[in-house]
């Protein structure tokens, strides 16, 4: 077996190994939350049998490892269970939420990350002059501010004042993509706010290290202009750093977003888990626990392998 | 307006009082009623409802785990979403009445314990079925069995029997009560076919609009029902969008993207309103915000440290500070205008010198603990601040411990001896009493036990004379604001706003918010 595959398999496998305990975490964490589920479905005015009828048909008397190998079953089979406030089934329920979340990730990280790299080669190419000083300025306020703040802002001039774009990002099939995108304008240029300056920072730093590098000024000698340096010498060697928090700020955007769903009424995953977490719908905060979990996981992964396939010295370990 | 007018009226209209004697009574109340309901909606009405358009609703109070089934319909989406697709028998009328929906006339028997409802003919399910009495006798089995999780089994309780006659309903009652069309107009109680037993939340019912989308806790949107029996229903399409975020809601209004929202916050409503294209309106309400002691429990067991605590509160500062203006105060009872039957009691002062009279004779010494949350109702920290203030300068140190909002309701509120809360208003002063002040309601927050309270409240459900059944409750109003557990600063406006690309808002309307629900259906959009 070549040691690309060895080295993937390794690190594939100690993932779902990590995933695995995340799940223990998970399904733990939701057995010592206080309160009864039973009495908080049924309300003040239960009855003890009720009660008791209602823990009987929830499993709730079962013993808790017995529990979670039920649980861990039926989700490697995609079964999440049914939510208990509502009797839909998780499932089906989250994959339309998931949709959204991944939608707005999507066209938030498409706008995001090549203008994030974008501004800081940028800001590498006029290192201390005035351009590289506006975009960090304005980079570094926008990351500072906290991000309803900026969400209420621009939909005070954007959909308030201006009209260009809608305040209320709802979203549904029956809408065209452009529609769509539309709906989103504001939440994406949010989260986009959000995101870049920590994307393009790295980027910034990452590339001024490699630039200090031997091989760069050879090639600097050898007359290729500012850019080719960057672009061609320059961000290869600097692509694992920058990948590694591209991808941290992509699994922001999946997992980190219940404010600005929140604000602009978007309807994703974030929604869904608090509505069931105040609820105490414990099968639903579970199925979404674990999908975050899988989601942050994955992203690193992925990242890492991109570190490990764009290095030498870790393809080729000795 | 004269509540006790329009109790008249009702009874009138339920056949229990001749026109002639109504028509007396009125003039001598020198009542306008016909000019008051006149001057409500000439505004609105100068033009006429225009037919056709869609009205956008921004709602606060919806979520995911939200259903469809009106038995377990809780907040305010689920109100207007019901009153959308659904019909219950009667209804509140705009001046606080009764009025037949899906039963076209009542009629009580002299001792006001068989009540028969005659159903109205020809109404179809938007599924084409015919409405049967046997729905409905289904219909109130299903809120009222053992096992129900409806909403509506508290006031199912002291109805012993529910049988179909032909084309009507007979209700067969365990006591006398005069109030069971009040009772029957709750939202929960939507006639569906067979009960909604087969299933519960298809949204099957006689109302004005037919369901086209339900996304719980996003967006539902429903089309007008071709085959309505009765007038209302002026948009071709209802669209209703759950936005919680306050901020949100008010941008959305703002920018045009929903013509109605509920819950203006009372701190910024003023500036809302200074858009010259959104009008904010108020509606006063029964819905009131608390401070509720266990009338059990030490210190509170003494009346005297409960009349200092009344005294010691400030409730205009409340009314002002808390709400901004968009209420009016309290007087230790949950009663206000807004109920049929009303009596005005002489109104409790902030009185520090009282306070501390009942605070001595008492022989407190110490700190009193009061307990509160954020969620238990908005601005309830502050408040708490407010009333630790106002009773320092009586002498009395007052203790604020601050609550997680989560687990209030189960871990506070009725479990705790002081703490905040609030309470929605009822239609009728026996149903808030029976929810909250008999002696052996499940829900008596304030451990309040007074003999002489609940056999008056029994009495006063039997009694048919309105003027004797009146003075029991303010004599009944009397007892809970001198002897009670309930410190009652404020009642709490609706503050909704309006758009102008919409008409027909009318304010003041009794029962719950946006026009007891019926905003959707009894607007237009202006052509």
């Amino acid at each position: 077996m070549s040691p690309i595959v060895k080295l993937l398999a390794q690190r594939i496998s100690l993932s779902l190994l990590l995933l695995l305990l995340i799940s223990v975490v998970i399904f733990a964490g939701t057995i010592v939350l206080p309160g009864d589920v039973a009495q908080s479905i049924l309300g003040q005015s239960a009855t003890p049998e009720a009660l008791a009828n209602l823990r009987a048909e929830l499993g709730v008397n079962d013993p808790p490892v017995q529990r979670y190998f039920a649980w861990l079953f039926g989700a490697m089979q995609g079964d999440l269970g049914t939510a208990l406030t509502s009797g839909q089934d998780i499932a089906q329920a989250l994959s339309s939420r998931i949709g959204n979340t991944l939608f707005l990730a999507f066209w938030a990280a498409v706008v995001a990350v090549p203008l994030a790299i974008f501004l800081g080669l940028l800001a590498v190419r006029f290192k201390d002059r005035w351009p590289d000083k506006l975009i960090s300025a304005v980079t570094l306020a926008s990351i500072s501010i906290p991000e309803f703040l900026i969400g209420y802002v621009l939909m005070y001039f954007i959909a308030v004042k201006m009209r260009w774009a809608p305040s209320v990002a709802m979203i549904n099939d029956s809408m065209s993509l452009l529609e769509k995108l539309h709906s989103i304008a504001l939440p994406v240029a949010v989260l986009t706010l959000v995101v870049l300056a920590h994307m393009m920072r790295m980027t910034r730093a990452a590339i001024l290290n490699v630039m200090q590098s031997a091989y760069i000024e050879t090639a600097e000698l050898k007359g290729l202009n500012a850019f080719q340096v960057i672009y061609r010498h320059a961000f290869p060697n600097a692509i694992a750093p920058i990948v590694n928090v591209v991808m941290i700020n992509l699994a922001y955007l999946v997992v980190g977003v219940v404010v600005i769903e929140v604000v602009f009424v978007y309807p994703g995953m974030g929604q869904y888990l608090v509505d069931h977490v105040s609820k105490r719908d414990v099968p639903v905060v579970q199925a979404c626990g674990l999908i975050f979990a899988a989601v942050y996981i994955a992203l690193n992964m992925f990242a890492d392998i991109v570190a490990i396939l764009s290095n030498p010295r870790l393809r080729h370990p000795k | 307006m004269n509540r006790h007018m329009q109790y008249l009226a009702s009874q009138a209209a339920a056949g229990k009082l001749s026109r002639r004697d109504f028509l007396g009574k009125a003039a001598a109340l020198g009542f306008t009623a016909v000019s008051a309901n006149l001057l409500l909606s000439t505004a609105a009405k100068a033009a006429g409802p225009q037919k056709g358009g869609t009205i956008r609703l921004g709602l606060q109070g919806g979520s995911t785990t939200d259903s469809l089934d009106p038995a377990l319909v809780t907040n305010t989406v689920g109100l207007m979403v019901t009153r959308l697709w659904g019909e219950p028998l009667v209804e509140l009328s705009d001046d606080g009445g009764i009025e037949g929906k899906l039963a076209e006339s009542y009629e009580a028997s002299a001792d006001a314990k068989t009540w028969t409802f005659k159903l109205r003919s020809g109404v179809t399910y938007s599924n084409g079925q015919n409405v049967t009495s046997e729905d409905v006798v289904k219909t109130m089995e299903r809120h009222s069995g053992e096992d129900t999780k409806s909403g509506a089994l508290g006031i199912m309780r002291g109805i012993k029997d529910v049988r179909a006659d032909g084309d009507s309903v007979v209700f067969e009652l365990d006591s006398p009560n005069a109030d069971l069309p009040y009772l029957l107009a709750d939202y929960h109680l939507i006639i569906q076919p067979n009960g909604g037993n087969d299933d519960p939340a298809a949204a099957i019912g006689t109302g004005p609009y037919i369901m086209k989308s339900a996304d719980m806790g996003v967006r539902f949107v429903a089309e007008k029902n071709p085959n309505y029996w009765g007038d209302l229903g002026n948009a071709d399409t209802v669209e209703i969008i759950v936005i919680n975020d306050d901020t949100a809601r008010v941008a959305a209004l703002q920018s045009g993207q929903v013509d109605v929202i509920d819950r203006v916050p009372p701190r910024t409503a003023k500036l809302v309103e200074r858009a010259p294209n959104i009008t904010v309106h108020s509606t006063s309400a029964a819905g009131h915000y608390v401070f509720i002691m266990h009338c059990n429990t030490a210190p509170f067991d003494n009346n005297d440290v409960r009349m200092a605590l009344k005294y010691g509160i400030n409730r205009q500062e409340m009314v002002d500070k808390i709400l901004n203006g968009y209420g009016t105060v309290g007087n230790d009872t949950p009663i206000n205008a807004s109920y049929p039957m009303y009596t005005e009691l002489e109104q409790r002062q902030f009185d520090p010198d009282k306070a501390m009279h009942h605070l001595k004779k008492a022989g407190h010494n110490g700190s009193i603990l009061l307990r509160t949350s954020d969620n238990s109702f908005p601005g309830a920290p502050d408040a708490s601040a407010l009333f630790q203030q106002s009773l320092s300068s009586a002498g009395i140190q007052l203790d604020v411990k601050r609550e997680p909002n989560d687990g209030y309701w189960s871990e506070v509120w009725n479990a705790k001896p002081f703490c905040t809360s609030y309470w929605g208003g009822r239609p009728t002063q026996d149903q808030m009493f029976t929810t909250a002040y008999l002696s052996t309601a499940d829900w008596n927050d304030t451990r309040f036990n007074n003999e002489q309270f609940d056999q008056m409240l029994v009495a006063a459900r039997g009694e048919l004379d309105v003027a004797k059944r009146t003075q029991m409750y303010a004599d009944m109003s009397t007892i809970l604001r001198d002897e009670g557990g309930l410190i009652c600063p404020m009642f709490n406006d609706f503050v909704e706003a309006t758009t102008d690309n919409v008409e027909g808002f009318v304010e003041g309307i009794p029962g719950q918010v946006l026009m007891n629900g019926y905003a959707a259906s009894k607007m237009w959009v202006k052509a």
